[in-house]
């Protein structure tokens, strides 16, 4: 587990995100991913899931250390939980999201970082235990190993800091948008300090949970794929209670808290 | 500094081999390609090369940065130093072919590395490297990763090792050419975290560097609304003329700074609209700045990431 890419790196003159395309064929990229989905999900039968799941990812990532990445979910039954695995980044698996009964998961939006050029899959649970995937291919390097523009000390500043904003008022049981943001510079563990030679230590978060009173609206577990100061896009449905409370833990067990008042349309 | 001089001296030796047919010439950083570059002598004693309007390649060796020297009564001091060892180099015979006198300082106006790694050829000359007191910080956070990049793209004889300022200007600096004060700004983040202006005192000549980009859509490393802020500070200045990163060799400044202005602006302000309308990051990446697309050269390979710069700044406002 290792890498990292605070602020992006703009090298005027290069563009360090079009990096050589691998050697890699179809055929390895097809093996790399049957031995993930084999460890995340055993024997079990993943299908296609095209027309239900839809991946919104760049074909060429500008900034291979903040790649956005889109889901959209159109299932008839509740979804579970949700994968989004980068299939050739250190550690595969940038998010799993489990949903509790106050989320809307119709539309996840998160960035991660992208280490080389690599199939992106997403592969959701459905309430019954269905497996569905689809699959992207991005065109990204360099994003896990990019250094940061800043020193550590500045890159750690307001670490644990948190933001959570609502597209407009709540009306109870109807689904709002909200973008919860968390300054924390995610570490990785690859970037290389020139006049020390010693790598920056992996510093990440590990889990997000939110909740809508005593209503999971979803846990995250994540990891040095997802982008620093992350911001993650999500949907829930408020139970009227009005506060959302938002738990976040790191990999040196550093643990922050935020709740927040709901907005909600009064009627 | 001593490997460095080394490691210069053996390049030169190569080149020395090359001409008696030892190696391929074309594989190493002699003035090559880039002896088609000449500087123009933009104010008495100021000599400017434009560099090309493109990114890095094997055939333009990076020397894509607006580059040259000022002659004051007792020596030189270099702008920037080019994009590569190749790049320097040229620059340096063409400053011996210019003038005998020595070459006292060197300008690393910021990190990016189509500024800084001509600085290898002047080792030899022994002048102060001058830098913002960022710039070494930068230096070693982005310093190596960015000469592995740039050796993939042009070869790693061509890219030479990387040299640290030897003199660090934390607000304002000058030094002296004999007879020409040269005047040392260490701006805030903007087109990056270590922006470094000067003004030649004689001519009235502002030298920005990258904080003024001409014709060339601006890379934005640093800040936005820093970036903002410090083309105010350079207004207010009061100089006429400037030498851009990139661009023309001399422009008029005003004009110039507007038409900066007016990109970062419509940056701004795009971004902070799609904020507040929770309009996401993949959607200001699709419509923001669009209006802008034919007023600079490589919009599309640098429009999508300043925007994305921009986001990621604004969003926490």
């Amino acid at each position: 587990m290792k890498i990292l890419g605070k602020v992006s790196v703009v090298a005027l003159g290069i563009l360090v995100s079009s990096g050589p395309l691998r050697a890699d064929d179809q055929s390895e990229r097809e093996a790399r991913w049957k031995d993930i989905e084999t460890s995340l999900f055993g024997a079990r039968v993943v299908q296609n899931g095209d027309g239900v799941i839809a991946l919104d990812a760049p074909v060429r990532a500008d900034d291979a250390s903040l790649v956005p990445m889109g889901i959209t979910l159109s299932a008839k039954q509740p979804v579970k939980s949700l994968y989004l695995v980068i299939d050739d980044n250190p550690a595969p698996v940038a998010a799993h999201y489990t949903f509790g009964p106050a989320a809307d998961p119709r539309e996840i939006k998160m960035r991660v970082r992208v280490n080389t050029y690599t199939n992106v899959h997403v592969v959701a649970e459905l309430a019954d235990g269905t497996l569905l995937e689809t699959e992207k291919f991005v065109k990204a390097s360099g994003g896990c190993s990019a250094p940061m523009g800043m020193s550590d000390e500045e890159a750690m500043k307001g670490m644990g800091e948190m933001r959570v904003k609502f597209a407009g008022d709540a009306t109870p049981s109807k689904p709002v948008d909200a973008t919860l943001m968390v300054r924390h510079p995610n570490f990785n563990g690859m970037q290389m300090n020139q006049l020390t030679r010693m790598y920056t230590p992996a510093r990440y978060i590990q889990t997000i949970a939110v909740s809508d009173g005593p209503q999971k609206v979803f846990d995250l577990e994540t990891g040095i794929s997802l982008a620093s100061n992350p911001v993650i896009n999500f949907a829930f449905v408020p139970t009227g209670k009005g506060q959302l409370k938002v738990d976040v833990t790191d990999s040196e067990n550093s643990h922050w808290e935020k709740t927040v008042p709901v907005p909600t349309l009064s009627n | 500094m001593v490997a460095v001089k080394q490691w210069v001296e053996n390049m030169r030796l190569d080149r020395r081999k090359a001409l008696f047919g030892t190696f391929c010439l074309c594989c190493l950083p002699t003035i090559g390609r880039t002896a088609a570059f000449k500087v123009e002598e933009v104010a008495p004693g100021v000599f400017i090369r434009r560099g090309v309007d493109e990114d890095a390649t094997p055939q333009n060796r990076d020397a894509i940065a607006n580059i040259g020297f000022i002659v004051g009564r007792d020596s030189v001091l270099v702008t920037d130093s080019g994009g590569s060892l190749g790049d320097g180099l040229w620059l340096r015979e063409t400053i011996k072919a210019t003038t005998a006198k020595p070459i006292k300082y060197v300008v690393l106006s910021h990190i990016h590395p189509d500024h800084i790694f001509g600085a290898a050829a002047f080792v030899p000359d022994d002048p102060v490297f001058i830098g913002h007191a960022k710039l070494r910080a930068a230096l070693e956070t982005r310093g190596e990763f960015y000469r592995d990049k740039l050796s993939e793209i042009i070869g790693v004889d061509q890219v030479g090792p990387l040299v640290r300022p030897t003199l660090e200007i934390a607000d304002g600096g000058e030094v002296d050419l004999g007879g020409r004060i040269i005047g040392f700004k260490a701006h805030g983040p903007a087109h990056t975290m270590c922006d470094l202006s000067m003004l030649d005192r004689q001519s009235g000549l502002l030298l920005p560097a990258d904080l003024l980009f001409v014709s060339r859509i601006p890379a934005l490393d640093g800040s936005l609304l820093g970036w903002l802020k410090e083309l105010e500070t350079l207004k207010a200045m009061g100089a006429a003329k400037a030498v851009p990163g990139h661009g023309a060799v001399c422009v008029d400044f005003a004009r110039a700074a507007s038409d900066l202005t007016r990109y970062l602006t419509v940056l701004r302000d795009g971004v902070r609209t799609q904020i507040k309308q929770d309009g996401s990051l993949q959607q200001a990446i699709k419509t923001v700045g669009a209006a802008e697309r034919s007023n600079w050269l490589l919009f599309d390979d640098y429009n999508v990431r300043n925007v994305t710069q921009a986001y990621k700044e604004l969003e926490w406002e």
